[in-house]
């Protein structure tokens, strides 16, 4: 019998393999499915080319340099006080300089065009509003518009600009949705936005991004970008629902809990959102100190 | 009486904890045998607990790093093990009340207890030795700060077996840091080993500080102190500027906690994000504290071995400093994601890729001085040529961190965990393991096998890039920090080769322990005699190895930024002085370890509020300091005869081994 000793590295290489097949597929931010994401990856591929300027010339030197001028090599040019030269110097400070500079501009630029705050202007598309509480540990989505809550579960429009306005009623957690685009926190006492858009229809994950404690790794929801009419369905569906979100079943709902299940609720109190948002105002709190 | 601490304390029902505290109590069991069999109580007590030298300080902090950086790679093996068999309908060995204590503690331990006593340890050993200083400015406080942050290391260990560790991460971000969200003394463990270590770093700061710019040889002027004193310099001084932060931050923390103040409640008007802002002015700095000394040893290690001047030594040190003061205004980097608003964000944003420039600066300079130079590719050489290589990536994907609206998609994510320890693993860690192999021979007269020493680099890379290279595409793959479970079967496969790569660093780290076993088992062979084993080119070569406690018998003339280099050229590095003096050094104390004692009943008593040690410890502490700056019988000297015969029987030696 013949035993053959794979190198570990060989063995590696279905794994490997895996992921770069994977890859296009799988990775999710680099696959976006809406026109933030989608400029968020060519403003990360933009920066990586513009850095790899640098840094590919700086790997082959350090090979090359270290392999010409290695102790054995009597040929290579010993010169043990060159420890100066302005025009090598120009370069070193002058090269980075021009990228920081050009990365600087791309920067400034695109942290306002993509500032999460900023409402996406589509001709002729109504915007969606979702409310978003995280809670302990699932989150509320409220639709003002539509009168429904639901918990992790969110549909919308294709090709629409859906404005999120979120909260928390706990600590502090970061609202994701990887083929979207951005993330944005969720903090209690304070309102953030965040205003995405879906080019394709599809089911996306979403996701809490900042830690929040035990039941955080099931912190997840779907997002489910379709047609205007299946989310009218949809709307309709939830509306159907036999729950109904008030003032108890809030609380109920608040209480710590993990791997939550998909909720809908037919109806939800209005201004539940900002109700939440109020309880740890700082205003209102200092009003009964006094 | 006892507070809040009762049997039940103890995780009896948790048995990985359990034969892990077990394990740890027995090691401490085994080595007070060991050292009672040995009869080494007393030069134990004397040479090293009571020590004000700095040499035999820094040597203590880098022991304790070891042991501590072996303790937080244990963290790893548990972590990534978790995370690869830990999908669907699979949830691992790790319950979330478990895995979030051990990725809280892997951070806390890595940072604070493993990459900074490391990094102090270096600057202990080589900085008073590079500017020809006989100690530091202020040495019974180099001792309470070895002493203090001990105590640090001490608490975070008793956590794991009395209580629990911290489950809020290393950050302790607020409000989940709050009693409202954590009821348990694992936060209260985690601010008063900070508190405590970081008055001792703090102390740390100012003294060398002072050191450096009050005692260094003569001639020896700002512009020819050797760049890893340079580095120091800028580390110190972020220290001063950075570390009462995390001190008040988290002494604010505490009141919310131990008082009920609404600091950084939900609710009373606290305000988290204050936290989170406090907390990364203290942080950002930080990171620079750790990488700033890793430059400079791979300054020295890079002109040392190529036998050449430092190439651009004034861009080396205009690029320290502004790292230095830059560092400062970049902390926002690290919560774009709060929605603070496109001017602010940008400003953050170009702040810290302002930084990218001096630091590409000084990639550069290293390899113009390799360039024309003849390089010799010993060890601290292949973990240089393995810094700049594998930094560059930590450099990129640090600056698309740093745009916010690629930050938007990638924070929190494994793309940020892949980047920073790419950068704190590539810069800092590699540096100091360069450093390590570098300054052994001075700390201890022989020097460390090489052929060892160069299979763990390579069994080190090379798990280091197949660890991190997968968990890179983790985050492109939208997968966030700090999960202990997932239902997305694409994350499978990079965290099954993330494990292999974890396998292979297991590897090195054994290797690198082997090391250390078989170099002083074969001590004798390996003496460096002469003082200079690398051919160098600074002060600390000039002097035996391991060098007098005194370290100068006369203080050097400098003249060049190369002193001993310089003198070597001039043929004067065996010039002996025309007449021995006696040497005025301090006396050893042990009022630093008491101070260390007191404050762990403080910290101990404190966490598990049991009031009357916490007062006990507490005036302990101030009693210890005040009866010991009363003593003005601090002082002694070193006959001029011992100085002298220290230096005939050098002299005889490096003659010895040189011919």
């Amino acid at each position: 019998m013949r035993k053959t000793k794979l190198p570990a590295i060989i063995k590696l290489l279905p794994f490997l393999l895996m992921v770069a097949l994977s890859g296009c597929s799988s990775m999710a931010v680099l696959n976006p499915k809406g026109q933030v994401g989608s400029d968020e990856k060519t403003l990360i591929i933009t920066a990586a080319i513009l850095m790899l300027i640098v840094i590919i010339p700086v790997v082959v030197m350090t090979i090359v340099f270290a392999y010409r001028f290695r102790a054995s090599n009597k040929k290579a040019t010993y010169k043990p006080d060159w420890a100066h030269s302005r025009k090598i110097e120009a370069v070193v400070w002058g090269v980075p300089i021009l990228i920081v500079l050009a990365l600087s501009i791309l920067s400034w630029v695109t942290t306002h065009s993509l500032d999460p705050f900023k409402p996406l202007s589509m001709k002729d598309k109504q915007p969606v509003t979702i409310q978003v509480v995280s809670l302990d540990w699932k989150w509320l989505f409220i639709y003002p518009e539509q009168g429904i809550a639901t918990v992790n579960e969110i549909q919308f429009p294709v090709n629409t600009p859906v404005n999120f306005q979120l909260t928390s009623a706990t600590v502090m957690n970061s609202f994701f949705i990887p083929q979207l685009g951005s993330q944005i926190y969720t903090m209690a006492g304070m309102k953030t936005q965040l205003h995405l858009v879906a080019d394709h229809a599809g089911t996306y994950r979403g996701l809490s991004a900042n830690f929040s404690g035990r039941g955080f790794s099931g912190m997840t929801f779907k997002a489910i970008a379709t047609s205007k009419a299946n989310f009218d369905d949809w709307v309709k569906k939830v509306k159907a629902s036999s729950k109904t979100l008030d003032a108890s079943s809030y609380q109920q709902l608040a209480k710590p809990s993990e791997d939550n299940s998909v909720e809908y609720y037919s109806s939800v109190p209005p201004n539940l959102f900002e109700s939440i948002l109020r309880m740890y105002m700082a205003t209102t709190k200092a009003g009964s100190s006094s | 009486m006892l507070g809040k601490l009762s049997l039940s304390a103890i995780p009896y029902d948790n048995p990985i904890v359990m034969v892990a505290f077990g394990f740890m109590i027995a090691a401490v069991i085994a080595l007070l045998i060991l050292v009672t069999a040995l009869r080494k109580w007393k030069y134990l007590w004397d040479e090293w607990l009571t020590t004000v030298d700095h040499k035999r300080i820094g040597v203590m902090y880098i022991i304790v790093a070891i042991v501590m950086g072996v303790r937080g790679f244990a963290d790893v093996v548990m972590m990534r093990s978790q995370l690869a068999l830990s999908y669907g309908s699979h949830y691992g060995y790790l319950p979330p009340h478990h895995y979030d204590q051990i990725f809280s503690a892997h951070g806390v331990i890595m940072i604070f207890f493993m990459a900074m006593p490391f990094v102090i340890g270096l600057i202990n050993i080589a900085v008073p030795l590079q500017i020809g200083a006989r100690d530091v400015a202020f040495p019974f406080m180099n001792s309470v700060s070895f002493w203090t942050f001990f105590v640090g290391v001490v608490l975070v260990n008793i956590s794991l077996g009395i209580g629990e560790f911290s489950k809020v991460g290393w950050m302790g971000y607020p409000p989940l840091s709050e009693p409202t969200y954590s009821p348990g003394v694992g936060v209260d463990y985690y601010i008063w080993a900070l508190e405590i270590a970081g008055v001792g770093t703090l102390m740390t700061g100012i003294n060398f500080f002072v050191t450096i710019i009050k005692m260094r040889a003569p001639g020896m002027t700002l512009m020819k102190m050797p760049v890893f004193t340079w580095t120091a310099l800028g580390t110190n001084m972020l220290i001063i500027g950075a570390f009462p932060i995390l001190t008040v931050v988290l002494a604010l923390l505490a009141m919310d906690r131990y008082l009920g103040t609404h600091f950084f409640t939900n609710s009373g008007g606290g305000n988290m994000m204050m936290y989170v802002n406090l907390f990364w002015a203290w942080g950002h700095p930080e990171v620079y504290i750790l990488v700033l000394p890793a430059f400079g040893v791979f300054s020295e290690v890079v002109a040392t071995f190529t036998g050449k001047r430092l190439f651009g030594y004034k861009s080396m040190v205009y690029a320290t400093m502004a790292i230095t003061v830059i560092s400062y205004i970049v902390w926002l980097h690290h919560f774009f994601t709060m929605g603070a608003g496109g001017d602010v964000n940008a400003f953050f944003s170009i702040s810290t890729m302002i930084i990218a420039v001096p630091t590409g600066v000084k990639i550069f300079n290293w390899l113009f001085t390799i360039y024309r130079g003849r390089l010799r590719l010993t060890v601290p050489i292949l973990w240089t040529l393995g810094f700049i290589v594998t930094f560059v990536w930590g450099g990129m994907s640090g600056v698309m961190l740093a745009i916010p609206g690629a930050d938007f998609v990638l924070h929190n994510s494994q793309f940020l965990i892949a980047h920073f320890h790419n950068v704190i693993i590539g810069g800092t860690v590699f540096g100091v393991i360069a450093g390590f192999t570098y300054w052994f021979p001075k700390a201890f007269g022989f020097k460390l096998n090489e052929k060892i020493g160069k299979s763990a680099f390579w069994f080190f890379i090379v798990g280091f890039y197949v660890t991190f290279i997968p968990i890179y595409i983790l985050g492109f793959m939208g997968m966030t920090r700090r999960i202990n479970h997932y239902t997305n079967p694409a994350f499978q496969a990079p965290m099954w080769v993330a494990v292999s790569g974890v396998g292979i660093t297991a590897i090195a780290i054994l290797l690198l322990i082997v090391q250390m076993y078989v170099s002083i088992r074969d001590r004798n062979k390996n003496r460096d005699l002469t003082g200079d084993p690398w051919d160098g080119r600074t002060l600390e070569w000039s002097v035996s190895s391991p060098p007098p406690h005194y370290n100068f018998a006369e203080i050097p003339a400098v003249r060049d930024i190369d002193a001993f280099w310089d003198m070597k050229k001039q043929g004067i590095k065996h010039s002996r002085p025309a007449q021995y003096h006696d040497v005025h050094m301090p006396k050893n104390t042990p009022a630093g370890l008491f101070v260390g004692i007191f404050s762990l009943l403080f910290g101990f008593a404190i966490i598990w509020h049991i009031w009357w040690l916490t007062i006990i410890g507490f005036i302990g502490v101030i009693a210890t300091v005040i009866v010991r700056t009363s003593n003005d019988d601090i002082y002694h000297y070193v006959p001029a005869e011992e100085v002298k015969e220290h230096d005939d029987h050098h002299a005889k030696q490096a003659l010895a081994q040189e011919v």
